[in-house]
């Protein structure tokens, strides 16, 4: 199987399973923020935990190597601001890029919407790249892990992302039963 | 034809978890979404204002494969046709305007493209969105990741008192 296949399959199962969770509904989506529906929490944090804890595992039994996997880099002030204005954006579109073709895909022209406006980003950020530059290129710490940072273990990080998640949906679950 | 119930949250979860992990396995990468726009983004620039413009520090990363062969685009058509069939196998499929009860259709529609284009500048200063920054560099414990995790959110919970006219 080539790489460009795997993109596509890898995708189709992505998109499925979006869909199939209820997030190519922007009501839906946008009621995490109001806490009276936290699916988006439990989808999100549900999915990062297992390929987590699933590529810390398969790493350490040596069936897989981690250091091979390209770790993003980090560039802390422009994606902090980055993170602020997509959470502006997510909370008013009540869609991101992925669920906003779920979206389209499905038939609603509220996601066909939103991918117009992140093209439309997307064109004005390269537009004004000449004096975003400086601020896009500032802050740079490579690809490095929080925990790395923290000057902690991997294993302690996930160990605390687990911990984290799992009282998330402990306390997403108590917060639906009381808005019920 | 009656529509299914959603999935429950956490089964669909970890089968994106696993999807996620496949990734990692085969392809030594994630998955992503804001990516794949810039890349049809360089492609249309190109397009429009000839080769010229290739050469642009903001666009050139993004020419380097072909648009019909790089790793994002061909994940953003999986992602689009797997959300088809599985809205098409739940009868979920229609078309619509989704909106809050006291928005209307132009409205909705506006805030849409509002908010896209808010997700597309900051998906850039990301490097990022929620696929491929929260969710695959979140897993790898990325520290960019996860700040870009506390921006957004911290971010909306804040606004979501401002916005309330759009959802409730």
């Amino acid at each position: 199987m080539t790489v460009e296949w795997a993109a596509s399959v890898l995708g189709l199962a992505f998109g499925f399973c979006l869909e199939r969770g209820g997030l190519a509904f922007a009501p839906k989506l946008a009621a995490q923020f109001y806490l009276t529906d936290l699916t988006v929490f439990k989808v999100m944090f549900s999915a990062l935990l297992t390929a987590m804890l699933g590529a810390f595992w398969l790493d350490k039994l040596g069936l897989m190597d981690l250091s091979q996997v390209a770790m993003p880099e980090t560039f802390v002030l422009p994606q902090l601001v980055g993170g602020a204005l997509f959470g502006a954006g997510f909370l008013i579109a009540g869609l991101c890029p992925g669920t906003s073709c779920v979206a389209a895909a499905s038939g609603r022209l509220d996601g066909v919407a939103a991918i117009a406006g992140i093209l439309a980003g997307v064109a004005a950020f390269n537009s004004a790249y000449g004096w975003i530059a400086p601020f896009y290129a500032s802050t740079a710490r490579g690809a490095i892990g929080f925990p790395e940072l923290l000057g902690m273990s991997h294993g302690l990080g996930v160990a605390l992302v687990t911990a984290m998640a799992l009282g998330g949906f402990w306390a997403a679950e108590r917060i639906e039963r009381s808005r019920a | 034809m009656k529509s299914r119930a959603y999935a429950d949250p956490y089964i669909a979860g970890v089968g994106i978890g696993l999807v996620l992990l496949a990734a990692y396995a085969v392809a030594g990468r994630g998955l992503g979404a804001s990516g794949a726009f810039s890349t049809v983004v360089a492609a249309g620039t190109v397009a429009v204002r000839g080769h010229g413009a290739a050469a642009s520090p903001a666009v050139a990363p993004y020419l380097s494969g072909g648009i019909l062969h790089d790793w994002l685009v061909l994940e953003l058509c999986g992602v689009a046709l797997g959300g088809f069939l599985s809205a098409w196998l739940a009868g979920r499929f229609h078309f619509a305007v989704e909106r809050g009860p006291h928005l209307g259709v132009r409205g909705r529609v506006a805030a849409s493209v509002c908010g896209g284009v808010l997700m597309g500048i900051g998906a850039k200063f990301a490097r990022g969105c929620t696929s491929g920054q929260a969710l695959t560099g979140g897993a790898l414990l990325s520290a960019g990741s996860w700040l870009f995790i506390a921006g957004c959110f911290a971010t909306a919970y804040l606004l979501s008192p401002v916005a309330r006219r759009l959802w409730r």
